[in-house]
């Protein structure tokens, strides 16, 4: 088994020869470690796309707006997902960004995935049928778990998910009463004795 | 009173940390202090008369096991190298997590000897080899086995029976990742692992010439005295592979020498200083001259570094017992302020690192501070401005920004991995090929670059805004940002210039590991003594700490 440091560094380094500056290739090698890491196949398809590149055009695209289409074949993931790191600020403001055409989607979800760690939100992307959670980098949940991940999306929607909570609130109150169950009524002989207690709260 | 930290601009340049010494703060002493209370233990010694065969060596508390495997093989003379391109050793180590099982040490046997080319897993930390200094280890041999101890004054020369010529961890050939055992409390402190791996092979070598002595003449021999063991090491043959290390790990870096010089800071700040630490701290100093003295090299320019050295060191002894008072207030900054006035930056940091020996309770929280999250301070702040980025560039690179890349002698030199065996090279870029594929470890070059480029530009962008058309400075933009947070993160001197000494930089890490005696080949590698001196496994529950300036040898 290979490490993840290993990983790293050889992306980095093979990021590098295929003509990425030395920071680019540097994302590169941390993106494709933490996709590893979540057990997605992040060197297949890297080392398919970098293939591709040998004999393709792929678009670089620099500045994200609301809806996005490649002019070429499609959009270059790896200064795709730069790009969206680096303006993650002026993105997130968006209610939803669109994609059209982008080669091997799943390079670029490995910098969403960090970018939901940077923005502090949850992301929700979805791309033809299949959708996925990217949570603040610490895992990627999706309904394509043991399917091949295809090396082309003609269409990535990206939502930010406010920070909100999973559940209702009669959940979480039927939960924190049972909770309750481990506290005990104070005494009032207690309570006379508490912080603050027998003096002016004015002070 | 406050002292301020020191300046990086003048501790980060290349000939001020070349000039580090070993100090309480060094990973192999933390080691020893770390895993004093543990159960030491040889678990296996399986070694034929010749000594070739397996042995286990083990540290354990709890649950928790580390265990060192060592695979000792017989290999021609002519097929002993300490260069990298060696391909076979006398002994290959790996330390486990936990307690190989028989397949364990069965898959080790078949892939640990090979090293480089070899596949570890998850459950292993690090992978080392070493070569025996085979003019030692035969007289030891030959004189244990007729009942005699060894010369010591050959043993005072070398230091050392094996040699190690690469120490791996952190993920390298299927090692495990750092992440897996990053929260563990017993290794909170860099190397640490590293530094157990090359103790426990230090003992591995003292019973291996046993055994080969004992069986050679089981009616004669001896073993070989404790005091004789206490005061062999284990020696390293380093080379340019070390180097890039401390530019690749900025903030690591940063850690380290920021511990260095806040210990500095807090024992100059000390208005009054008691008897017993004053006394502890001259007498550290006065036995440290032997360490001097014994310090052999054949490197003229290491030479002429210890003389001055030594010179220093005695007039200084002078000073402090004939001139100095100790009883005057604050005097460790007195001696310091002594120091740059009168002394070599050799001298300045050897007296710096022995200053730190009798404070305990102001180097001890220092360690724990010494390993570095580094993925933390990864990510570019993009919303911020360049006129931000100029500010700090402006501030924390000022020497830098003098350096005129123009001339040729400033950017005489590149820094490339080598085909053959990965590791890092340094080259004349008008005398070799391959200048294309430079490695990024020319940070005074590219940050002059931004620097220029940033001054280009009239308005104040967004660094996002600005790295959309600047991806070529990406790596230094991300530098610059870290700086700003960690002040000593970065070598303050041109690391591609035609005087650069590469052994510098080798130098400053390994004065952090706690190497002794360095011994500079060429420029570009060196030999060092690890643990000379240093207790025994089994005087580890109760040893003297300043085991170091109490060598024999």
């Amino acid at each position: 088994m290979r490490s993840l440091s290993e990983i790293e560094t050889a992306v980095k380094r093979a990021s590098r020869a295929v003509g990425f500056s030395w920071g680019n290739s540097e994302e590169v090698g941390k993106s494709i470690r933490q996709l590893e890491l979540f057990g997605l196949q992040g060197i297949k398809n890297l080392n398919k796309y970098y293939k591709d590149k040998a004999t393709k055009k792929f678009e670089d695209l620099n500045l994200i707006r609301e809806t996005n289409e490649s002019s070429l074949d499609a959009y270059c993931p790896v200064i795709l997902g730069i790009s969206f790191l680096d303006q993650i600020k002026s993105v997130e403001n968006f209610k939803t960004i669109k994609f059209k055409k982008i080669a091997y989607p799943v390079i670029f979800l490995s910098f969403l995935s960090r970018a939901s760690e940077i923005s502090g939100k949850k992301i929700y992307a979805i791309f033809d049928q299949n959708e996925m959670l990217l949570n603040l980098n610490v895992n990627i949940s999706s309904n394509f778990l043991n399917q091949e991940i295809p090396e082309f999306a003609k269409e990535i929607k990206i939502k930010f998910i406010n920070n909100k909570d999973n559940f209702s609130d009669s959940d979480w109150n039927s939960l924190y009463k049972l909770a309750e169950n481990t506290f005990v009524e104070e005494s009032e002989s207690l309570k006379q004795g508490a912080a603050g207690a027998g003096l002016t709260d004015n002070d | 009173m406050q002292i301020e930290l020191r300046d990086p601009n003048k501790i980060m340049k290349l000939s001020r940390l070349g000039s580090f010494h070993q100090s309480k703060l060094s990973f192999l002493r933390s080691f020893l202090s770390e895993f004093k209370d543990w159960d030491y233990k040889r678990d296996l010694f399986n070694l034929d008369q010749n000594g070739y065969g397996e042995a286990v060596y083990s540290f354990k508390k709890k649950d928790r096991v580390y265990s060192l495997v060592c695979f000792a093989n017989e290999i021609k003379d002519e097929e002993r190298s300490d260069r990298v391109i060696a391909t076979k050793w006398d002994a290959a180590f790996t330390l486990h997590d936990g307690i190989p099982s028989s397949d364990d040490i069965k898959r080790l046997k078949d892939e640990v000897p090979k090293q480089e080319i070899g596949r570890l897993s998850f459950k292993e930390l690090t992978l080392s080899r070493a070569n025996k200094s085979v003019r030692v280890f035969n007289h030891v041999v030959e004189s244990l086995s007729e009942g005699n101890q060894p010369d010591l004054d050959l043993l005072s020369k070398v230091g050392y029976l094996y040699r190690t010529t690469a120490v791996y961890g952190s993920g390298k050939f299927g090692l495990a990742d750092r992440f897996r055992i990053k929260n563990r409390e017993e290794i909170n402190g860099p190397f640490r692992l590293e530094m157990m791996l090359v103790y426990l092979v230090r003992q591995f070598t003292f019973d291996q010439v046993n055994h080969v002595a004992h069986y050679k003449n089981p009616k004669k021999a001896v073993k070989l005295d404790k005091q004789i063991c206490k005061n062999l090491g284990i020696g390293n043959s380093t080379g340019l592979g070390m180097a890039p290390f401390i530019v690749n790990h900025p903030t690591l870096l940063n850690n380290w020498i920021l511990s260095r010089e806040t210990a500095l800071k807090k024992i100059r700040e000390i208005k009054v200083v008691k008897k017993e630490e004053s006394e502890l701290f001259k007498d550290c100093v006065k036995r440290s001259l032997k360490n001097i003295t014994s310090w052999n090299t054949d490197s003229e320019y290491q030479q002429i570094k210890i003389k001055s050295l030594l010179k220093d060191v005695e007039q200084f002894i002078e000073y402090i017992e004939n001139e100095f008072d100790f009883k005057t207030e604050h005097p460790f900054n007195k001696i310091y302020l002594w120091l740059e006035k009168n002394s070599c930056e050799e001298c300045i940091e050897y007296i710096v690192s022995i200053m730190m020996e009798p404070y305990n309770d102001i180097i001890k929280p220092l360690v724990a501070n010494m390993s570095a999250d580094e993925d933390k301070y990864f990510n570019i702040p993009t919303n911020r401005t360049t006129n931000e980025l100029k500010d700090i560039i402006g501030t924390r690179y000022s020497k830098i920004l003098k350096i005129n890349f123009d001339q040729k002698e400033n950017y005489q030199n590149f820094w490339f991995i080598s085909k053959n065996k990965e590791e890092p090279r340094l080259a004349d870029r008008f005398e070799e090929h391959g200048s294309e594929l430079e490695q990024p470890l020319a940070i005074a070059r590219d940050i002059k670059k931004l620097y220029e480029k940033l001054l280009s530009i009239k308005d104040n962008l967004t660094i996002a805004q600005f790295l959309s058309v600047n991806s070529e400075l990406r790596h230094v933009v991300r530098r610059a940002f870290i700086i700003e947070k960690f002040p000593y993160s970065e070598i303050q001197d041109n690391t591609i210039s035609k005087n650069i000494v590469p052994i510098d930089m080798l130098r400053l890490k390994l004065s952090f590991f706690g190497a002794l005696k360095f011994d500079p080949r060429s420029d570009k590698w060196l030999r060092i003594c690890m643990f000379q001196g240093a207790p025994l496994p089994n005087e580890l529950k109760n040893y003297d700490e300043q085991w170091v300036y109490k060598t024999i040898n």
